[in-house]
C-alpha cells in the first residue's frame, strides 16, 4: 500500500509523524527545509555558539522535547529533508530533491506547510536591509547573525516583541519596536485572549522585559517610509500624536502577523472560505483537520494558531487519518486534541484583533510604492488596472493584467496587499475580490527537472 | 508564543554601534564554531565559516546579493525561509543558486551580477 505522506517538518508535521510512528505506521515526511523544526521551533545551527535557553527562554524545553521525540522516530519514518513538493495532482506529490524530480503516491496526505509573515508594503521596503520579521529571527537562530547593527522591528505582531527581545538578549543595543496597532485595539481585544491566559501573560512579560532593558516600543504608529539610497538608512513614521518621527537604522524587520501557506492545499482540491477575523482565505477543514478524502491539514497552513496548536493539530490529523483508514485509536485522545486546537485558534483570532492587520494602509500607499517585489509592480499600476473596464474587480484578473503576484514568490508576499488595494480601488468588500489561485510549480524549478523525472 | 529568558542579562559585546559605517549588512551575534571557509565574491577572496549560508556569508561581507532584473535595484534577500525566492546569486558558471538555502563551501565562486560566460553557454 502507498505510504502516508506528510508535507512539512515544522511542529505540525513533526507531531503528525511522531503520532504515526508511535502507532507503528511508517510515513514519508517531505520538507523543503534542510532541518526539521519549522520557523518558531527552528533547530539552532550547531555550528554557531547558540544557547537554546537564551533564544527560546521558557519555551526551550518544549523545543528540545519536540526535536528529541522527532529524532527518536527517525529510524521509523522515511524523512526526506530539502525536498520541494512543487505540485499535487491525481493523488501524487511531485517532488524535486538535489535537482532530481520524482513522484510520491500516498494512501493518506497530511499537509503541514506552515505560514510566512504577512507584509504590508511601505515605501522603500524593497531596499537591501529590509527583511521579514521571520527572517530577522532566522538570521539569529540559523546564522548566529543580526540583520544589521541598528534594527527596527516594525509592523503588527506579538512576534515583534519576541524578536526584539531575542536580539536584545544577544547583545543588540540599538534597536526599537514600531507597533502599528493602537493600544486601544489591544485593550478591546483583551476578552478574546482569555482562551489562553498563559500566552497573554507571556506577552505582557515580553513587554515589561523590553521596557526594563531600555528598548523603545512605540505603539499605534503609522509607518511612512523606509529611507536610504542603496541600503536602509532610516525609517519614518507618524506617532499617535500626529508628530512625524524618524529613526536612523540600517535594517528593518517587517511583519504584520502570519499568512497561511495554502498553495498545496489548493492544488489538492481543497475548498476555501474567507476567515473574517484573520482576514484571509483559508482551506476548509473539519475539527480534525479533514479537508477531503484521506486528506488532512494541520498547523499554521490550515489556520494560524501558533506552535502549540500545530503540535496538537499534527497529532490530531494523524489519529483522524488512521481512523479513516480503519485503525481507530483512543477517541478520548482525539477529543482532547480537538479541544486544544479549537481553543488555541480562538485565542489566535483574539490576537488578530489585538495585533491587527493594518489593511487600510494599502489604500493609503502612494501610487509609486512597489507592491510586487518580483515583478516590480506598483500600487498605482494595480489601481489603474482595477479602474479600467475589466468587469468585476477580481485579483486573478488584476494579476493577469499587471503581473502582480506572477513572479517567483507566486504572490506569497504581495498577495495580501494586492487584494486590499483591489478591494479599496473597486470599493468592494475584501472577500468579494477573490483570492490568488495557486499554480504549479509553487516554487521555481530548473528546466532540467523535466529531463530527470523518473 | 515562545519567549527568551527575560531574566538573563544581555551578553556584552558583538556589534559595536559606534563602529564606522561598515559595508556589511549582517553582523555576527555569536561565536562561530565551524571551520573557516574561503570563497570568492566578485573576484575578491572572502572568509566565512562552515555552517553559514551563502546569504549570510555574502551579507557579512557586503550588502548586495543581486540586482532586480527589471529595475536594476540592489537586493539582499527578504524571507530567509525559501518562500520569497528573492535571494538568487550567480555562480561563476552562470547558473543561479538560492543563497538562503545553500551552505557556503570552500572555493565557491559567486557574482552579484551575471558573469560573462562563453558564447552559447
Amino acid at each position: 500500500m502507498a505510504p502516508i505522506l506528510i508535507v512539512g517538518s515544522g511542529p505540525a508535521g513533526m507531531s503528525a509523524a511522531i503520532a504515526l510512528a508511535r502507532r507503528g505506521v511508517r510515513p514519508v515526511v517531505v520538507s523543503d527545509a534542510p532541518h526539521a523544526g519549522g520557523q518558531g521551533f527552528r533547530r539552532l545551527n550547531p555550528q554557531m555558539a547558540l544557547d537554546a535557553r537564551r533564544i527560546y527562554g521558557a519555551e526551550a524545553r518544549k523545543y528540545e522535547a519536540l526535536h528529541r521525540d522527532f529524532e527518536a522516530i527517525l529510524p521509523q519514518i522515511d524523512y526526506r529533508p530539502a525536498t520541494l513538493v512543487w505540485a499535487i495532482y491525481e493523488g501524487k506529490a511531485f517532488i524535486l530533491r538535489d535537482g532530481q524530480a520524482g513522484e510520491i503516491a500516498w494512501s493518506g496526505l497530511i499537509l503541514a506547510p506552515g505560514a510566512t509573515d504577512r507584509i504590508m508594503p511601505v515605501a522603500g521596503w524593497t531596499r537591501p536591509g529590509v527583511f521579514s520579521l521571520g527572517a530577522a529571527q532566522i538570521a539569529l537562530k540559523d546564522q548566529g547573525a543580526f540583520i544589521g547593527r541598528k534594527v527596527v522591528f516594525a509592523g503588527s505582531s506579538p512576534l515583534l516583541l519576541l524578536a526584539a527581545l531575542q536580539y536584545r538578549t544577544h547583545g543588540a543595543r540599538d534597536i526599537a519596536v514600531l507597533d502599528t496597532t493602537p493600544l486601544g485595539a489591544k485593550l478591546r481585544a483583551a476578552p478574546g485572549l482569555r482562551h489562553s491566559p498563559g500566552t497573554a501573560l507571556r506577552g505582557l512579560r515580553l513587554m515589561r522585559a523590553l521596557k526594563r532593558l531600555g528598548v523603545p516600543v512605540h505603539q499605534g504608529v503609522r509607518l511612512e517610509a523606509i529611507e536610504g539610497a542603496d541600503r536602509v538608512s532610516a525609517i519614518r513614521f507618524t506617532a499617535p500624536s500626529g508628530q512625524e518621527c524618524r529613526i536612523a537604522c540600517d535594517a528593518v524587520a517587517l511583519g504584520h502577523g502570519l499568512r497561511a501557506e495554502t498553495q498545496l492545499a489548493e492544488l489538492a482540491d481543497c475548498d476555501f472560505a474567507f476567515d473574517a477575523a484573520l482576514r484571509q482565505w483559508l482551506p476548509v477543514a473539519d475539527a480534525d483537520g479533514r479537508a477531503g478524502e484521506r486528506l488532512y491539514l494541520a498547523g499554521d497552513g490550515a489556520c494560524i494558531g501558533g506552535a502549540d496548536a500545530a503540535i496538537a493539530g499534527g497529532a490530531l490529523s494523524a489519529e483522524a487519518l488512521l481512523a479513516e483508514l480503519g485503525e481507530p485509536g483512543p477517541s478520548a485522545r482525539r477529543r482532547r486534541l480537538r479541544g486544544t486546537v479549537a481553543r488555541l485558534r480562538r485565542f489566535q483570532r483574539g490576537l488578530a484583533g489585538a495585533f491587527r492587520w493594518p489593511h487600510e494602509e494599502a489604500g493609503r500607499l502612494a501610487d509609486t510604492v512597489t507592491v510586487c517585489r518580483c515583478e516590480m509592480v506598483t500600487a498605482g499600476e494595480i489601481r489603474t488596472a482595477v479602474r479600467a473596464d475589466l468587469g468585476p474587480a477580481e485579483v486573478n484578473r488584476v494579476k493577469a493584467v499587471t503581473r502582480c503576484g506572477m513572479g517567483r514568490c507566486q504572490g506569497r508576499f504581495c498577495g495580501p496587499a494586492l487584494a486590499e488595494i483591489t478591494a479599496e480601488a473597486s470599493q468592494s468588500p475584501i472577500d468579494a475580490v477573490g483570492r490568488l489561485r495557486a499554480q504549479a510549480p509553487v516554487k521555481p524549478l530548473p528546466l532540467s527537472a523535466a529531463d530527470t523525472r523518473s | 508564543m515562545t519567549q527568551p529568558d527575560e531574566t538573563a542579562e544581555p551578553e556584552p559585546q558583538p556589534p559595536d554601534p559606534t563602529e564606522a559605517a561598515s559595508p556589511s549588512q549582517f553582523v555576527p551575534a555569536v561565536r562561530r564554531k565551524g571551520a573557516s571557509v574561503t570563497f570568492r565574491l566578485d573576484g575578491r577572496d572572502l572568509c566565512a565559516h562552515a555552517g553559514q549560508s551563502v546569504l549570510s556569508a555574502v551579507l557579512e561581507a557586503g550588502q548586495t546579493l543581486r540586482y532586480n532584473e527589471f529595475s536594476g535595484e540592489p537586493r539582499a534577500g527578504f524571507c530567509l525561509m525559501n518562500a520569497c525566492q528573492d535571494c538568487w546569486i550567480w555562480t561563476a558558471q552562470g547558473t543561479r543558486l538560492r543563497a538562503c538555502q545553500t551552505p557556503v563551501s570552500a572555493g565557491l565562486e559567486l557574482h552579484t551580477s551575471c558573469p560573462a560566460t562563453p558564447e552559447g553557454t
